[in-house]
């Protein structure tokens, strides 16, 4: 048995991998030979750490230490002084920009800070098919807390000072809503909690109910509780069958304890939970939606007042959340609501769960403190754009949301900060956008969607959207005008003013905020007719470079329409009248002699 | 399953649970007894995570690797390196391995499970989890 | 072989005995509707008016509910529904190049099915593997990373 008493681990992310993580592998290698210590040091390549910025990365087991910036010639000296004499190398150790102090634990770093899992606390950890896992892990003591020590309208009050606010989108204050519903007096009240993740880009909901199903069963309780319901029901998508079958498992361990059902631990409270599946619809995020959607009729929305929490679910008072508001709340109880406070900012508390996609080298979910700079996110967590492209755009709060910015960059992520931006929250899905993405097609990529999953009830946004579409489909082509700029202006805001409800409210946003940043890019598309990214078909052009080309041939072959012509080892011609644009010339080419413009 | 019918009994289950996998933990396999958590959210099955989790079992068993328990899990947050397993050895921090093959998982069963070293293709952990 | 989608007495009991099973039908419309949709594969004419009726409900109120939404279908699927992720992630990592590489190598259009009743082709929104993406599935079969070059080879499996 090999008995190494220390491990050298560097980097082999995407970004130090470019940053010659080989070269410190083998230059590293090759200095433990040379130092005879073989038997005792081993070197391995390992996934992102996340910090690319400072990266290549090397760090050192059992000790922690941790060594940013590092080059292959650093090898020989890191091997000598850390493994052999061990000294630290201090030039190479991670200083704190703000303290200028060195650090050479990795657990002290502030990075290592930037991710805490409270809605995540258990996916990952637990077997989610195990209610023994969830217990052994504090499950269910939050509502047996509350059962035994605590009347409603504590956990109202715990759950009003957290802050919390809904993690589906609009972030009302939870508490105030439970509030609203426990002030109505009724026969029967309802806790929906609403896991139709409907939004493209998003799925920390799925992960949850598929990681931890007990801990939105627990808070369904603990929320049937305080507003006085004995009535949970899940609208879950039809579209998540794991997540189904592990909740379906889940609720019927919890029955079998004695955990959902009559006379909860023996203090006469009973509470239980049935799901009802979705259908498909975007619109049913919406609560009258979603809760017209569970009675059996098409999933339309209604003008509040009155609001659920008066008359919701068959017209009694009922209380929708989502799946991740949902799953902080049982950590809220037991730590108190000071704990959770004091996480965040002062007017969004607590942690965000974001599914980070798109153009960025760690795709992941991620669960971080509100104010959390995106810089922090993409670069620090996210390890950066992929192929080492350039950052154009994030996308957040999907088809409500807008996109964020360069400028953005630093702005500390909490519900207002977003708005203010010119985006919102939305149910956190971010998707990284780089250089070779086309800031108008990305409008009408969003509008493609709206136009889709409008209800149809509201003129403003049945039709709006639609001519929107339209709009954003001739400037792509390239036959926009100006006027067409100011038409997508007036029509975003009387659709943004007169629609019933959000969906319609919120449908012009990706155009309004791409129309802000990135209007030089719908000017080129409308003056130039150039699509400045080379994505919008219809306005590029393949052309063969004379001096690249080495006439391989290998264009000619891949071409479907037969478009290019030429003889082997000579120059190729692309025959613009016949090109459809496929752009498999432009993949299959080794020698980068295609350019499209 | 006994019915809980108070907080009490509740408590008393979470005990019980917990003093279980202290004991599966340090009891009388202290010396070698390795959690394998397998995480299986749908990514993960998509990528592979079942036939994997299957392998492990498999091959562990062929190789007359006793001291394994293979459990499945949610997921790590890892989509980039799906399927991610994470190895726990007796008495140390748990270690994440993505992108895990066939391949991969027999060199993990081989080098980290049996011998102890660790292998490429650590995920190293960035986010701190509350207790 | 051809999907079966014939609408035969079996499948229509089988149906009838679901929902009188039922405690009560009173908002129960969407969970009958999944129920048919997993008998008969999707929903044509006769089996909205079939529940109209044992609901007790105006045909014209079942397929206002069923045209509604994404999930229910009146068309039958192919025996390999192939269905394209176009979420967000999905989208900006080339789906809409691997969309196109199905249409051109199945000759058919999204929302289609092959004349020999094999492969059908939609686009869905956000299956939530974004990790993934681009993110083809064909029935179950979670397809990740894919690229055009994987087009043909994906339907040849089938």
């Amino acid at each position: 048995m090999a008995n190494y008493k220390m491990q050298m681990l560097v980097c082999g992310g995407t970004g130090c991998k470019s940053a010659e993580a080989d070269g410190i592998v083998t230059n590293l290698e090759k200095a433990i030979v040379a130092n005879n210590i073989s038997d005792e040091v081993q070197v391995l390549t390992t996934g992102c750490f996340g910090f690319c910025e400072k990266g290549p990365v090397v760090k050192i087991l059992p000790d922690n230490t941790f060594y940013v910036q590092v080059v292959p010639e650093d090898a020989e000296e890191l091997v000598a002084e850390h493994c052999v004499k061990g000294r630290k190398v201090e030039r190479l150790l991670y200083v704190n920009p703000d303290t200028k102090e060195i650090i050479s634990d990795s657990k002290d770093m502030d990075f290592y800070k930037k991710q805490m899992r409270i809605a995540l606390r258990n996916c990952g950890l637990i077997d989610p098919d195990v209610i023994d896992d969830y217990i052994a892990r504090d499950g269910y003591q939050a509502i047996g807390r509350a059962l035994t020590e605590m009347t409603p309208e504590d956990v109202i009050d715990v759950i009003k000072d957290s802050g919390l606010r809904g993690r589906g989108g609009g972030g009302f204050p939870t508490g105030l809503k439970w509030q609203f519903a426990a002030g109505y007096d009724a026969d029967q009240k309802y806790v929906i909690c609403n896991a139709d993740e409907g939004d493209p880009g998003a799925f920390m909901d799925r992960s949850i109910l598929e990681g931890d199903p007990h801990s939105v069963i627990e808070a369904m309780a603990i929320c049937g509780y305080a507003i006085g319901a004995s009535q949970g029901r899940v609208y879950i998508r039809a579209e998540y069958p794991l997540a189904i079958k592990r909740l379906e498992k889940a609720i019927s361990d919890a029955r079998d304890y004695g955990l959902l059902g009559q006379d909860i631990m023996g203090t006469g409270f009973e509470f239980d939970i049935e799901l009802t599946y979705g259908a498909g619809a975007f619109v049913c995020g919406e609560e009258t939606a979603l809760i017209h959607s569970m009675e059996g009729e098409r999933g339309e929305p209604t003008t509040k007042p009155p609001f659920p929490a008066e008359s919701g679910y068959w017209g009694k008072p009922t209380n929708v959340n989502n799946v991740e508001t949902f799953a902080n709340v049982p950590a809220i109880l037991l730590k108190g609501a000071d704990w959770y406070s004091r996480i965040g900012t002062e007017r969004s508390t607590g942690t965000k769960v974001f599914a980070l996609a798109g153009k960025i080298n760690n795709v992941g979910l991620i669960e971080v403190p509100m104010g959390t700079t995106l810089r922090e996110v993409i670069y620090d967590i996210g390890g950066g754009i992929k192929d080492g492209k350039k950052f154009k755009a994030v996308q957040t709060g999907g088809p409500s949301g807008g996109c964020l910015t360069e400028k953005d960059l630093d702005t500390p992520i909490d519900f207002d900060n977003l708005i203010a931006a010119g985006s919102m929250m939305g149910s956190g899905g971010m998707i990284v956008m780089d250089e070779d993405d086309c800031m108008p097609a990305i409008a009408k990529f969003y509008l493609e969607f709206t136009v889709e999953e409008s209800c149809g009830k509201c003129t403003p946004c049945r039709v709006g959207t639609k001519r929107l579409h339209e709009l954003l489909e001739v400037i792509v082509d390239g036959k926009g005008e100006m006027k067409h700029i100011d038409e997508l202006k007036r029509l975003s805001r009387t659709i943004k003013s007169a629609s019933l409800c959000g969906l319609g409210q919120t449908a012009p946003n990706p155009i309004l905020s791409t129309l802000d940043a990135f209007y030089d890019e719908y000017l080129a598309h409308i003056n130039d007719k150039k699509c400045p990214a080379g994505q919008c078909t219809s306005l590029l052009s393949y052309y063969i470079l004379e001096d690249k080309c080495i006439g391989c041939t290998a264009c000619a072959r891949v071409c479907p329409v037969n478009c290019i012509s030429g003889e082997v080892k000579k120059l190729h011609v692309i025959d613009q009248e016949t090109c459809i644009k496929c752009g498999a010339c432009y993949d299959t080419c080794k020698f980068a002699a295609i350019e499209k413009r | 399953m006994a019915k809980i019918k108070s907080f009490a009994d509740l408590k008393k289950i979470k005990e019980d649970v917990q003093s279980q996998v202290a004991l599966r933990e340090k009891g009388e396999n202290s010396d070698n007894l390795v959690k394998v958590r397998v995480a299986m959210a749908t990514c993960g099955i998509a990528s592979g995570a079942r036939e994997i989790m299957t392998y492990i079992i498999d091959e562990c068993a062929a190789k007359g690797v006793e001291n394994v328990v293979v459990t499945q899990t949610g997921c790590m947050g890892y989509c980039y390196a799906e399927p991610t397993i994470e190895v726990v050895l007796p008495g140390q921090d748990g270690v994440v391995y993505g992108n895990v093959d066939q391949k991969k998982a027999l060199e993990i069963i081989e080098k980290h499970i049996v011998e102890g070293t660790l292998v490429d293709g650590i995920i190293p952990q960035t986010h701190k989890t509350i207790e | 072989m051809a999907v079966n989608t014939e609408l035969t007495v079996e499948k229509f009991n089988e149906l009838e005995q679901y929902i009188d099973s039922m405690p009560s039908t009173k908002g129960e419309l969407i969970r009958v509707l999944h129920k048919a949709q997993g008998i008969f594969g999707f929903l044509p004419q006769e089996v909205q008016k079939f529940i109209a009726k044992k609901l007790d409900l105006s045909t014209a109120k079942v397929f206002g509910v069923v045209s509604f939404y994404s999930y229910f279908t009146m068309e039958p699927k192919g025996e390999n529904p192939i269905a394209i992720c176009m979420g967000t992630a999905c989208y900006v990592r080339g789906a809409e190049k691997v969309q196109d590489a199905f249409i051109k190598e199945l000759g058919i259009k999204v929302g289609e099915t092959t004349a020999d009743g094999k492969f059908s082709l939609d686009a869905l929104r956000c299956v939530g593997a974004c990790g993934l993406a681009p993110v083809v599935l064909v029935g179950e079969k979670v397809y990740g990373r894919v690229t055009v070059e994987d087009v043909k080879k994906i339907i040849s499996n089938y």
